[in-house]
């Protein structure tokens, strides 16, 4: 069938283009389709993962020596990020050169070469094609052609720079800095968790949600969500409407803080619009919840958004990295990367692992998150044509000092539309 | 050998009724099955690889089990489900007329309201038991989960 002018190959897509047109030229609405669609999908793939961003790839501590290698994903595509010979960070594609093959399948490890186990096409530490197995035939016969270049068959490189012990990697050679990425406000904030001082990891945890990725950025960008749905937070004023807090952004939108400070178990004029505030609810182990201060400022909560694929959570003293992996336009993985710092006592790490049931992927926190996601999902998912209402503080993107606000959402959007030029 | 025999016998007695309260109730009932100064984790099994100690779910009391109980009745959203708990494999590693080591396999099957039954988590149960008055309990129970990743939460207890 020959492809005519007249008549477009993919009738369906026409359908679709005309459902591409955002509703009203407004952030304070998002259309259905950026949760559902797969071709909106591939485009994010393309225009914000494997484009001019950084991605969050791991911790420096989890690459202790030359040879030291884990995988992971940026976008949906896995990349391997290592130390070569001299220790220096290296990123590149997990894919041969050869035949595409997802060569390695560990998630982390220490090796001196990569070798795909199709062919084994062998790979050093840079990425760089070391070895072709039989590349001058067999009896005479067979192999690569004469002219064929070892250098122009390595591993698709990424960019790899690391900040305080945070590993970032990017498929556009053009990035900018990363500190010029992050901006002033965030870098202030990013230091304040990742001073300098070396890391320790204190354990994974993965969850599959089967809804769309945007969904759990989102959901850390709200701040009116997290004093309605999370009940446990509210009751033991862990973060709520009426506590001293601020939205904060950068001057794209793309990355956001939430900021709070921690307040006390009672009713208040302000939280009668909580219908399930307990105020009745006691902890008969007050172990699981015995904050104590150590970052230098008074916020007890700072959520921390690093576009495209990053939140950084400090919650009293749970620390974890949780890294966004989109896999399809209706799931994502969530993985949680758990620490503290080298210098913790023995108090301090069970504090830190006592404080995870909060934030995981049983958190009795963050399991309100993962369920509301999948039902937002399931609802949105029949209705392409229908879009979200984003008023609440009213339509504009600037900081705010307050939690009643969708502000971070609707910033958020008008980034994300610009750079999906849609 | 009829000692042990009466002691698997005791034991799978005990692993059933854990099932029976998670999965057909009363979960309240869940936390007896457990001595007072108990420690439960829900803990992927990469983690115990790496030798990293982060668990999902992590509760170092019966009073804390109770308040996971609390919460999950109060303070939890979530889909409603049904849990099937199958627990095979049962083996004792070693025991004293009060102290007991042993393992056992899981299966746990999840049933959403809308969706067919799937798998939740395979993995093993690593348990330290204890006589007191005249039953067993958990001292410790490590719930070690084979899969890195969970299919969305883990509501309830394994």
């Amino acid at each position: 069938m020959s492809a005519d002018a007249d008549t477009p190959m993919k009738p369906w897509l026409t359908t679709q283009t005309s459902r591409k047109a955002w509703p009203i030229d407004e952030h304070s609405r998002v259309p259905y389709w950026v949760y559902t669609d797969e071709d909106v999908f591939a485009r994010e793939m393309a225009r914000i993962f494997c484009g001019r961003s950084w991605s969050y790839v791991g911790l420096a501590v989890e690459l202790p020596e030359p040879g030291s290698f884990l995988t992971t994903t940026v976008g949906n595509r896995s990349v391997i990020i290592c130390r070569n010979r001299e220790g220096a960070l290296r990123a590149f594609a997990n894919r041969c050169a050869h035949r595409g093959v997802k060569f390695c399948r560990q998630r982390l490890g220490t090796t001196k070469r990569f070798t795909c186990p199709y062919h084994q096409w062998t790979y050093d530490l840079d990425g760089d094609l070391k070895g072709v197995p039989f590349r001058a035939g067999v009896k005479g016969q067979g192999g690569m052609p004469e002219d064929f270049d070892l250098t122009a068959h390595g591993l698709q490189p990424l960019k790899v720079t690391e900040h305080h012990g945070v590993l970032f990697a990017s498929f556009d050679q053009g990035v900018e800095n990363f500190l010029d990425y992050l901006g002033e406000t965030n870098r202030y904030y990013f230091e304040r968790v990742f001073d300098g001082r070396q890391l320790k990891v204190l354990g994974y945890s993965r969850q599959l949600i089967p809804g769309n990725w945007k969904l759990m950025f989102e959901n850390i960008k709200d701040p009116y969500h997290a004093s309605l749905l999370h009940v446990f937070l509210v009751t033991f004023g862990l973060f709520r409407a009426d506590q001293e807090a601020q939205v904060k952004m950068d001057d794209t939108g793309r990355h956001g803080l939430l900021i709070s400070r921690r307040g006390t178990q009672q009713a208040t004029e302000h939280t009668q619009d909580i219908a399930n505030l307990r105020t009745d609810f006691k902890l008969r182990d007050p172990r699981l919840l015995d904050p104590v201060k150590e970052f230098k400022d008074s916020a007890t909560v700072v959520m921390h958004t690093v576009w495209p694929n990053l939140i950084v959570q400090q919650q009293s003293n749970t620390l974890a990295m949780r890294q966004i992996q989109p896999r399809a336009a209706g799931s994502f993985e969530l993985s949680w990367t758990f620490f503290g710092f080298a210098d913790d006592d023995e108090a301090m790490t069970l504090r830190r692992l006592r404080q995870a049931n909060l934030m995981s992927a049983s958190g009795l926190v963050s399991g309100d998150d993962s369920e509301i996601i999948k039902l937002a999902q399931d609802g949105l998912t029949p209705y392409p044509d229908k879009a979200a209402v984003l008023e609440m503080g009213g339509r504009e993107t600037h900081d705010e000092d307050h939690m009643v606000t969708e502000t971070a959402i609707r910033a958020f959007y008008k980034y994300y539309r610009e750079v999906m030029e849609l | 050998m009829t000692a042990e025999l009466v002691l698997y016998r005791e034991l799978e007695d005990l692993y059933a009724r854990y099932a029976e309260y998670l999965d057909d109730g009363p979960l309240e009932s869940w936390p007896e099955c457990f001595t007072e100064s108990c420690l439960y984790l829900i803990i992927p099994r990469e983690n115990v690889e790496r030798g990293l100690p982060l668990a999902v779910m992590r509760c170092e009391s019966r009073d804390m089990l109770k308040d996971r109980v609390t919460a999950i009745r109060e303070t939890m959203l979530y889909e409603p489900r049904y849990l099937r708990h199958h627990v095979t494999n049962l083996r004792v590693l070693s025991h004293t007329a009060s102290e007991v080591q042993a393992v056992a396999n899981f299966t746990v099957v999840e049933v959403l309201p809308e969706e067919l039954p799937r798998i939740l988590l395979t993995g093993r149960y690593r348990d330290c038991l204890q006589q007191e008055d005249g039953a067993w309990r958990f001292t410790e129970r490590h719930c070690v989960y084979d899969s890195t990743l969970v299919p969305n939460s883990i509501i309830y207890p394994i």
